[in-house]
């Protein structure tokens, strides 16, 4: 319970501003719906001719990337530039720390370079809270996924993504549907649905690929997709990894798309005006048939250009967090 | 030299003494119990009175990391971080560099022990060659060398055949193993217990399975080939059922827990606190409850501390990248009070799991403090309050979880072989 606290203080200041984004669990809905609504202002603004804001002018952002991550670095990156930040992108293999520096000296190393915030992405869960409880304090985290725990601002742009398309989330029933198990996105994505008051959670699959006492953080299993997308108002498919066949959680490809792949034949099941997300990259054919992903009810592409925008949000806000934090301690 | 030591309670559960009682040493051996002896000059007299004198303490399983690890600790640091925990007698893993898979390692880790003059220090001998799980070691040579058991020290031993070949070799020289029990391939890659905690946290799980299976294992084979095993370390309830139950069919096996597995559960893995980091990992609190239920019978029948030092840099990472352990010598007397104090088992059964029961498991006329008997003696004060913290943690590494909190029970002389090794400033 203590230490709950402790986390949570992790990522507010001392006014209950965000100054960290580590994950979604224990977050207010106030402080969600002002990620939202920040957001919100930074989508509407993508379509004007002048695309950048100097909220960042003069800070250093780095991408600390521990894991490969084209797509999200870039989104962060640019995320930066419109927010006029300077950007520094450093993709730190795990080869490299396995040379015998710690994380620890790796930030050391990094603070020197007068760094305002790093957004991380890790493959050990909980490295970015690691990270905000080791950096000096002035150093805003942004978690970009830590192993199977968290991507809070995947779960954002998702949360964007549906209260922009369904206009809030009280009514709605939603359903995530695949690799539960390995998905960062999902564990955030459930905290975040609960927070915004979702009417129901659903999380669909093998229970090769659910986590044990999943229901606990808030969601209700089902093993069967027919049922489990009944009336659902959000589908929100997880993308599966190839290798899950080689290390015996799914007997093949072919199968789970019996099973779980979303058609739109099954998708008829759910609400007539169900909209479909899924974080990418699609694999057409193993979780998600080719004219669903293109369909009329997919958002798949526009949670893309949400996403830029939430992590606008998110960076602009944790920096804020930061200065009142500073001028709070001289 | 001799001591007298007045006026305390004295607590021997091996000849079911509970009373206030003097205590008379001399030439390292306990020479008498009441009244003076004709003729004993003390050369020091221990002021006892409201302090409870015991049999010194009896850990089953310690890592002391020389030689190999002294970055962590040395024999030196880490016995003498036991007797400031009133530990007098201590098993050693063989999991050093070299592993002590020979009697020369023994032999060393032995003379290094006697040199710092602090605890006894008993080897444990690598069951397989290099702890590889594939060859035995020279198991009877190692116990001429002064291995009281043998243990894979949690290195696993995939095959079968070769653990029946071990057991079955054991059996013949009536040698000990000590395992502690795991699966393989249901824990590889975990680091929390599988559970609600583990779901929350996204950290890779090890399911209660893990132990129970194997636990399994090690019993079918027992029981066919009457090799004398004990389990060390078992977390969960159900492998003590298990334990229980085919100790009821007469199989030869015994077990322990560690002190941490009854006081704490995998609830305090939130906020990825490394400190928590252990294998075998903390488990529900329904678990340590389990546990806690299970000290008042006798399958539950030693409690040990598992001290594991690691440097400060084996500790500072993500959860899953760190080292897993956590130091326990010091604690583990103040620790266990705090069982008594929440009424699982009286003090004297508590006593008993740490010195009178150890010493059974191991066969070793310790842990009594009878007419005769090795003057190996905690003192200690029952209601003493004190925070542990760095600062007067006595281990090299500071790789517990209860720093900075306060402790009730404290450990005021130490005495090995009638010797004072630890008093109390």
């Amino acid at each position: 319970m203590n230490q709950h606290a402790d986390a949570l203080k992790l990522q507010l200041n001392e006014e209950g501003r965000l100054r960290h984004f580590l994950t979604t669990e224990g977050l207010s809905r106030e402080l969600l719906t002002e990620i939202l609504n920040t957001a919100d202002s930074f989508a509407d603004m993508g379509a004007q001719a002048v695309k950048k804001v100097p909220l960042l002018r003069g800070k250093t952002v780095v991408n600390l990337f521990f894991e490969n991550s084209t797509r999200t670095r870039s989104t962060f990156e640019l995320a930066a530039k419109r927010l006029s930040a300077d950007v520094l992108n450093l993709d730190i293999s795990t080869s490299a720390t396995s040379k015998g520096e710690t994380l620890k000296d790796t930030l050391r190393n990094l603070e020197a370079m007068a760094s305002d915030m790093f957004v991380v992405r890790h493959p050990d869960s909980g490295a970015p809270h690691f990270i905000a409880q080791h950096v000096t304090p002035n150093v805003a985290i942004i978690n970009a996924g830590d192993g199977r725990h968290a991507h809070p601002t995947q779960a954002m742009l998702d949360m964007l993504t549906i209260r922009r398309h369904k206009g809030g989330f009280e009514p709605l029933k939603v359903a995530i549907v695949g690799d539960i198990l390995h998905s960062r996105v999902a564990r955030s994505q459930i905290y975040a649905l609960n927070t915004l008051g979702a009417d129901e959670v659903r999380v669909i699959g093998p229970k090769t690929l659910l986590p044990r006492y999943i229901e606990e953080l808030g969601a209700e299993v089902y093993h069967d997709l027919g049922e489990g997308l009944k009336d659902v108002d959000v589908v929100i498919m997880l993308r599966l990894q190839l290798e899950r066949m080689a290390s015996a959680f799914l007997p093949s490809q072919g199968e789970f798309y019996k099973l779980y792949g979303l058609t739109r034949e099954r998708l008829k099941v759910a609400k007539p005006d169900a909209i479909v997300m899924h974080p990418g990259p699609i694999n057409r054919g193993v979780e998600i048939e080719s004219e669903v992903a293109d369909g009329t009810q997919s958002l798949i592409l526009k949670q893309v250009n949400y996403g830029l925008a939430t992590r606008m949000a998110v960076m602009s806000m944790a920096m804020s967090g930061q200065a009142t934090q500073d001028s709070a301690n001289q | 030299m001799k001591i007298h030591i007045r006026g305390g309670r004295l607590i021997d559960p091996a000849n079911q003494l509970d009373e206030q009682r003097d205590l008379f040493v001399e030439d390292g051996k306990v020479v008498a119990l009441g009244n003076t002896p004709q003729g004993f000059e003390a050369d020091r007299v221990i002021e006892a009175a409201g302090l409870v004198v015991c049999p010194g303490l009896i850990d089953l399983q310690v890592s002391l990391s020389e030689p190999g690890f002294t970055q962590k600790g040395t024999i030196r640091s880490e016995t003498r971080a036991a007797v400031a925990g009133g530990v007098t007698t201590l098993c050693c893993l063989p999991n050093t560099a070299p592993v002590l898979d020979t009697p020369a390692v023994a032999q060393l880790i032995q003379d290094r022990a006697e040199e710092a003059g602090n605890a006894r220090v008993l080897p444990l001998g690598a069951l397989t060659k290099q702890l590889q799980g594939e060859q035995l070691s020279n198991m009877v040579s190692l116990k001429e060398a002064g291995c009281v058991a043998l243990t894979n020290a949690g290195k696993p031993i995939h095959s079968n055949q070769t653990l029946l070949r071990c057991m079955e070799y054991a059996a013949t020289y009536d040698l000990l193993m000590m395992v502690r029990p795991q699966d393989y391939e249901l824990s590889k890659g975990g680091c929390a217990h599988d559970g609600k905690m583990a779901s929350k946290l996204g950290l890779p799980g090890i399911p209660e399975a893990a132990e129970t299976l194997d636990v399994s294992r090690y019993l079918v084979l027992a029981e066919q080939t009457g090799a004398r095993i004990h389990f060390s370390q078992l977390t969960t309830p159900r492998a003590f059922q298990m334990v229980d139950a085919a100790q009821q069919r007469g199989v030869k096996v015994s077990a322990d827990t560690a002190i941490q597995y009854l006081l704490l559960s995998d609830d305090n893995l939130e906020n990825f606190d490394s400190a928590y980091h252990l294998i075998p990992p903390l488990r529900t609190p329904a678990d340590r409850d389990g546990l806690q239920a299970a000290l008042s019978g006798s399958v539950l029948q030693a409690i040990c501390s598992d001290h594991q030092p690691q440097e400060a840099a084996a500790k500072e990472a993500p959860f899953g990248a760190t080292e897993p352990g956590m130091i326990g010598l010091q604690t583990l007397l103040p620790l266990a009070l705090k069982l008594v104090e929440a009424g699982c088992l009286s003090l004297p059964k508590m006593v008993e799991k740490l010195t009178t029961q150890p010493a059974k498991i191991l066969g070793l006329e310790l842990g009594n403090l009878g007419i005769g008997a090795e003057a190996d003696i905690c003192i200690f004060d029952p209601e003493a309050q004190w925070v542990f913290d760095e600062a007067n943690s006595v281990s090299q590494s500071h790789n517990s979880p209860f720093y900075n909190q306060t402790l009730t029970g404290k450990v005021r002389y130490t005495l090995v072989a009638g010797q004072l090794v630890h008093e109390l400033q």
